[in-house]
């Protein structure tokens, strides 16, 4: 029994809480990238730099704080700097809509000359947050940084192997469930999430009901800024803020919404989760798991890992070439948004 | 002749540029700046082919580049004997089973029905290939990359002639779109872009993660090279009379003789590199003449008519009888063997191999700001976008330089500002690019040189 118990922790402690975490990260951009989609039409090569660009306020205003003494008490100041950084993202955003999409938008251009439009808001974008704060790698997370150590939950339940939670890790999974719920909420009970619905389902028809185009748009615009900033700053509190690796991101992003069934905001929930299940599970060696399930005598020689964990985006993006070819809808039915 | 009065101008503009750059800069950055717009040239071209001649968005750019360059490494490094002793039998085995497992699939999806069944018989045998791949691999692969480690610890290539090499590494690419095509082709057009760019950027990581293949991460050095050695060509005789006949109004204003003498091995040493680089430039020039020749000619034959009727309008063109899956898959993979080629011809204009350096955003993204800028459809604007948008990614960090230092003059040196500004002024060229695509898409959607389409 002990045995078991043991093996059970060794693969809670080493892929399903970095997998939930990683999921929930996923999750929030995967839903920006299918709510543009749905709402607006087209595939956003910003995604990544888009989150890169909220967390780079909340970076530089954590800073601010820490110098002025604001903090948070055991919680990292980066959480209190989000609604000012949602609010910046959320002009950029507004910004770059009104002066290069919504010419495109009302000229009815194909989703093809819409993605490559958003290539030039990608470098764009790219080199504002490359001059204003650099390209290095930083870590702003401060407060208490763990809830659960290694040996304390050792010492709790008597096992021989632990659990460590991060702070950022249960931080991620509480505010990833906060912030979905209130907008599947706003999207299914009301009004303005409902004509947003419409508007995404027939445009002709929305408009011929009477819903204002400019709202929609607005309100997609202030939800995908909510989801870029609060995602892009949970990655970071959890890993850290490097430019480069938010851009690489966008791929499993796209892969997670795609996976999902692009357009539909609770597939694109559950596809971040599978696409970090999938590269973590995938990447792990089972070394420590199967020896205490084996008798000592059985013991494995090999790491017994499937893949090699340089090819963690490997796997998600094989999962998405799966899901394209044999199911071009997404693994989830529903319908979109 | 008036019709191509703007081409003619917006390419003596370019070299304009690059002499510029050259008397204010050195003749040897020139150069360098020249070869890799060429370079970009053939990218662009192929791009071009894809997307400006079929409609065909493909953001794999980065994939089959790294498959060209991972050519040149196969076919023109000696082979590792040591390695091919301990290791080849496993590596031979592992791409027999391979072969196996692929032959079985198809046959698998061809005589037997949709079914559950069917599914789980195809899932099964990948699985279970990868297991007898793991086993089978994992001795060899160990085997070859504990041999010389810091040097080799690869399989190495046929040794083969470098320029052979090019040639291969445009089958490679062909043969990869040809598989990708296969599967992906039917995808509409943005969820076809973001699957190219995702299995483009597997393959990058399997190049980059299977050292006994091309010593992955570790890059490989020192590959053969079309030119002769900077080295060589300063010892030869014949070259330092040459550098002395075409300096020698400035070396007789030298008197005495050991400055004289000093002056001319500064010489020489420059000159080499210049000559190395004039001869990739010739190389180079010439391929990018052919290329531009031959899609030129297909552009404007039947076929080429063909192509655009079926961009222009599939479903008339496929009306007409025209059988548009197979024309989309041959231009894609022509398209994606042209990529394949430049990739191999950077890679042996560089001597190295470095997996490491193959990012989408450097491979995919702005070759297609490129072919956008230019002008799509046209080969000639394709071109120019090779040039410009080259241009630009490399003297956008100088001019910036310089540009800041201007505006800042009346800063004291260590104002804050000034000095992060002059940090980042490498950066300013993706606001360069970004802001030129963003602009040419508003102003001028068809690009510098826009298609034209001669009425026969």
């Amino acid at each position: 029994m002990m045995e078991i118990l043991n093996a059970l922790t060794v693969l809670i402690n080493f892929t399903v809480i970095p997998a939930l975490a990683y999921g929930s990260q996923l999750a929030l951009g995967a839903i920006f990238v299918t709510l543009i989609y749905a709402v607006l039409r087209f595939a956003n090569f910003a995604t990544g730099d888009m989150m890169s660009f909220g967390t780079m306020f909340a970076v530089l205003l954590t800073y601010y704080f820490q110098t002025i003494g604001i903090n948070f008490g055991f919680l990292p100041t980066a959480l209190l700097t989000i609604p000012f950084a949602i609010v910046a993202m959320i002009i950029y955003m507004l910004l770059i809509d009104k002066f290069i999409f919504s010419y495109y938008r009302i000229k009815k251009s194909p989703p093809v000359q819409f993605a490559m439009v958003s290539v030039g808001v990608m470098f764009v974008t790219q080199a504002i947050i490359r001059i204003v704060i650099g390209p290095s790698d930083r870590r702003f997370i401060d407060g208490e940084k763990f809830i659960l150590k290694a040996n304390e939950f050792k010492e709790i339940t008597g096992l021989n192997e632990g659990i460590t939670l991060k702070s950022s890790q249960a931080i991620t999974v509480i505010v990833t469930i906060i912030i979905v719920s209130i907008m599947f909420w706003f999207l299914n009970k009301t009004k303005t999430g409902k004509s947003m619905r419409a508007y995404s389902d027939n445009e002709d028809l929305a408009l011929l009901s009477g819903i204002d185009p400019k709202k929609v748009v607005m309100i997609t615009w202030i939800i995908a800024g909510i989801l870029a900033t609060v995602g892009g700053v949970l990655y970071g509190l959890d890993k850290s803020y490097r430019p480069f690796v938010y851009f690489n991101n966008m791929l499993p992003i796209f892969a997670a919404a795609i996976v999902g069934g692009i357009g539909n905001p609770f597939g694109a929930f559950l596809g971040g989760y599978v696409i970090a299940f999938a590269e973590i599970f995938l990447t792990y060696a089972y070394k420590r798991f199967i020896s205490y399930l084996l008798p000592e005598s059985l013991e494995p020689n090999s790491l017994l890992q499937l893949l090699s964990t340089d090819y963690k985006f490997a796997i998600s993006f094989s999962i998405l070439v799966i899901v394209l070819l044999a199911r071009p809808s997404g693994i989830f039915k529903g319908k979109t948004l | 002749m008036r019709n191509y009065s703007n081409v003619i101008a917006a390419y003596s503009i370019m070299l304009v540029l690059i002499i510029f750059v050259g008397i204010f800069q050195s003749w040897s950055i020139a150069l360098t700046i020249m070869n890799y717009c060429l370079i970009s040239a053939v990218m662009t071209i192929g791009a071009n082919i894809q997307w400006g001649y079929a409609g065909l968005i493909n953001f794999g750019i980065m994939g089959y580049t790294a498959l060209g360059g991972l050519a040149v490494v196969l076919v023109s490094v000696d082979p590792v004997k040591k390695a091919w002793q301990v290791g080849g039998l496993n590596i031979l085995a592992c791409i027999l089973i391979i072969v196996a497992m692929v032959v079985t699939v198809r046959y698998i999806l061809k005589y037997f029905k949709k079914s559950k069944k069917r599914n789980y018989s195809i899932a099964s045998i990948i699985i279970g290939g990868i297991l007898v791949l793991n086993v089978t691999a994992t001795p060899g692969i160990e085997a070859i990359e504990a041999i010389d480690p810091a040097k080799t610890g690869f399989l190495g290539g046929l040794g083969m002639p470098v320029l052979f090499s090019w040639v291969v590494g445009g089958l490679f690419a062909g043969g990869l779109a040809f598989v990708i095509g296969k599967i992906a082709l039917g995808l509409r057009a943005d969820y076809l872009a973001i699957a190219t760019l995702l299995i483009a950027e597997i393959v990058v990581s399997i190049i980059k993660h299977e050292e006994w293949l091309a010593r992955g991460v570790k890059n490989v050095i020192g590959l053969k090279r079309p030119a002769p050695y900077e080295i060589d060509l300063q010892k030869s005789d014949w070259f330092i009379n040459l550098v002395e006949k075409f300096h020698s109004k400035k070396l007789s204003l030298i008197s005495s003789v050991t400055e004289k003498q000093e002056a001319l091995n500064q010489m020489v040493i420059e000159a080499s590199s210049v000559y190395v680089k004039l001869c990739f430039t010739g190389l180079f020039l010439t391929v990018v003449v052919i290329l531009l020749v031959v899609t030129q000619k297909a552009l404007y034959s039947p076929w080429g008519r063909k192509m655009r009727a079926i961009r222009d309008n599939e479903e008339a063109a496929s009306a007409m009888g025209k059988n548009i899956v197979k024309e989309h898959l041959l231009i894609f993979v022509l398209g994606s063997a042209v990529v394949g080629l430049a990739g191999a011809m950077m890679v042996t204009n560089d001597g190295l191999f470095t997996p490491g350096s193959y990012r989408p955003m450097r491979y995919t993204f702005v070759i297609w700001v490129m072919v956008i800028v230019g002008g799509t459809g046209n080969n000639f604007g394709a071109i120019l976008g090779g040039f410009v948008v080259w241009f630009l990614w490399v003297e956008a960090a100088p001019i910036a330089l310089f540009l800041i230092n201007l505006f800042t003059s009346h800063m004291p040196e260590t104002h804050a500002l000034r000095v992060h500004l002059i940090e980042s002024a490498s950066y300013f060229r993706f606001l360069v690019i970004g802001i030129g695509l963003l602009m040419i898409m508003r102003y001028r959607p068809k690009g510098i040189i826009p298609e034209k389409i001669i009425k026969q």
